[in-house]
């Protein structure tokens, strides 16, 4: 999967701050329900740019990201056991340092494997701290824990608005992924990030290069667990409960499915998968479209999801090009 | 803990450990021979348990019953199953990364647990062991042993026997072995490959399936059964080695003892106790116990 040249910067930053806007604008249009759901997708999104950060920039396909998810949420959660406000910066800080301290030993562990083999030692890490908040009453076990207290945001001392209503909530964290992006973006044009980009395309050779590839590799690790935890902390905040399935295998999952339909390679493949997945469920859950069949969203889900990997090989970010090539062909 | 309560545990172990076995080791064959990572493997453990609860009244009906039958009637069509989804989709995966592997049976997983609930719905069922197996045998003076665990592992140890005789003594089982290592080679000294891969496809499938279906009275049915065994396996068959048939023995013994022992000695830490082991294990040998090649 080669890059094309930047010629289309300029075009692409144009097309970003639309979107950008048409999200700011959205909630004009929207109902709260729809607010809500949104909110929830721009969440995701942030978990899958994580994700994005390892398996489509990096090459490492961790099968246990839901870990630092849930690890960020739980954090959140265990911190706010009063009814007392904290701080919203505090708590955040704490959710993803809590993510990226578990993220470096489970990273130098684990990046001695490779392959499959890197796949599996990822999954096991997060059955771990999956069993350790299920099985032991840390957090009230299986049952989940409810948020008593809210995180109070606040700026100098001014507290513009309560984070845990649905529009403040909605454009805290499109501010947020926004920021993730520009981050990851810069990241990646970086000289940290095309060494990434080298051990994705050929470590052996990076090696060769003078690139002590190890390190890199645990920091890619690290970051992406704690942008993964702050994307826990906003769920959490949100949800004003957590529960240990936010941890198991099904989430880390999920949080793949999203980047590969989207497009691996791609920052926003991330985020259009993470659209796309939750709307295609919403839109599969829908019973004034399919009535009773509604009740069958997940046979039809399964169907696209086989037919999107069948007939778009590069995720939906391919599917411009493809239609290019196609066009070429034909004219 | 005495030595009867030990005995106990012990084949209890050996029990789930066996039983893991008999999934893992289609799925450990699929992946080692075909090169295909079958996230819906699970879910052929859970239509095996689902057949042994809906095909009974028919068979009963129609075949005079018998638990027997039951069974050979839900391999057969297990069979055909693994056989037609072969043809009709897993075709479509050889050329693929093993990521697109993933989405695609993930998306398996979903058009399985489905079909499932509109053809069986989503109710826990219970299924009956047949009388003859029902009973249970005393162990010392106090405890007793249900005869149908036995059983059980009777026949797990039955397949994997017979799985080593096919694999190690028979021209299929050579192919297969061969077609793992390198399949433009076998398939140029004339091995018929996509035959090949039909068959061990379709006997894994018949694998899970049977395990399914005798496990069914012990564990009984309900919606979901299959993502839990799916992990479980995917952790033997890493374990054990990819591809290797012997390492998904062993490791399945491994993680039923650990698992069972575990329960016994530390309730709290079960859950992780396996994690632990198969990390542990990975760090000392990073491609498994038993890797081939």
């Amino acid at each position: 999967m080669t890059r094309p040249p930047m010629r289309n910067t300029a075009r692409q930053t144009t097309l970003a701050l639309l979107v950008v806007a048409a999200l700011a604008a959205l909630p004009l249009f929207l109902g709260t329900y729809e607010v809500d759901l949104v909110a929830k997708i721009l969440v995701l999104a942030i978990f899958a740019l994580s994700l994005e950060l390892l398996v489509g920039q990096t090459g490492l396909v961790s099968f246990g990201h839901a870990a630092f998810f849930g690890l960020g949420a739980y954090t959140t959660a265990l911190l706010l056991q009063d009814p007392d406000p904290r701080s919203f910066w505090l708590v955040l800080a704490a959710a993803m340092a809590m993510a990226g301290l578990y993220a470096l030993p489970v990273a130098a562990l684990s990046l001695r494997t490779r392959g499959v083999y890197f796949i599996m030692v990822t999954l096991a890490f997060a059955q771990l701290v999956y069993y350790v908040f299920h099985d032991t009453k840390v957090a009230k076990g299986s049952d989940g824990i409810y948020l008593t207290g809210i995180p109070q945001f606040s700026l100098a001392g001014w507290v513009p608005f309560d984070i845990t209503k649905s529009l403040p909530f909605y454009y805290v964290a499109l501010v947020l992924l926004c920021l993730v992006y520009a981050f990851l973006a810069s990241l990646g044009a970086s000289r940290f990030g095309r060494a990434l980009a080298g051990i994705r395309a050929n470590e052996q050779r990076m090696r060769a290069a003078g690139y002590a590839t190890y390190p890199y590799k645990i920091a890619a690790f690290v970051i992406a667990a704690m942008l993964a935890g702050l994307a826990g902390f906003l769920k959490a905040t949100r949800d004003g409960y957590v529960n240990p399935e936010m941890l198991a295998w099904h989430e880390s999952g999920a949080v793949l499915l999203m980047i590969i339909l989207g497009g691996l390679g791609r920052l926003r493949g991330a985020v259009i998968g993470a659209f796309a997945f939750v709307l295609l469920q919403e839109f599969f859950k829908n019973d004034a479209v399919f009535g009773d069949f509604a009740k069958r969203w997940q046979l039809l889900l399964g169907i696209t999801v086989i037919a999107c990997v069948l007939l778009l090989p590069h995720g939906l970010v391919g599917l411009s090009a493809q239609l290019r090539r196609r066009g070429n062909r034909d004219g | 803990m005495d030595a009867t309560t030990f005995l106990v545990q012990c084949l209890n172990a050996v029990q789930y450990g066996l039983l893991l076995f008999l999934v893992a080791s289609g799925l450990t064959l699929i992946f080692g021979a075909m090169n295909i990572i079958n996230l819906a493997h699970g879910s052929f453990y859970m239509v095996g348990a689902y057949m042994a609860y809906a095909l009974a009244p028919w068979v009963g009906q129609y075949l005079g019953g018998g638990f027997f039958t039951t069974l050979f009637v839900g391999l057969v069509l297990s069979i055909a199953l693994g056989y037609v989804l072969e043809w009709g989709f897993f075709s479509l995966l050889y050329e693929r990364e093993h990521l697109q592997q993933v989405l695609m049976t993930y998306g398996l997983i979903l058009i399985f647990e489905e079909v499932r609930s509109i053809l069986v719905g989503d109710d826990v069922h219970g299924v009956a062991a047949p009388d003859w197996l029902n009973g249970s045998i005393a162990l010392g003076s106090l405890m007793t042993y249900p005869v149908y665990r036995l059983f059980i592992s009777a026949v797990c140890l039955l397949v994997a026997l017979g799985m080593y005789l096919v694999l190690a003594r028979t021209r299929l089982g050579m192919a297969v072995r061969a077609g793992s290592v390198n399949r433009e080679m076998a398939q140029s000294l004339g091995v018929n490959v996509n035959l090949l891969y039909r068959v061990v496809f379709a006997a894994g499938v018949a694998l899970a399936v049977l395990a399914g279906m005798i496990a069914a009275p012990v564990s009984s049915v309900y919606p979901g059964m299959g993502g839990q065994v799916l992990i479980i396996c995917f952790v033997v068959v890493v374990i054990g080695g990819i591809g290797s048939v012997r390492g998904a023995f062993v490791a399945a013994l491994l993680v039923g003892f650990v698992d069972t022992f575990g329960k016994v000695f530390f309730q709290e830490a079960a859950g992780v106790l396996v994690y632990v082991m198969m990390a542990a294990i990975l760090l000392w040998r990073p491609e498994g116990l038993f890797r081939q090649g």
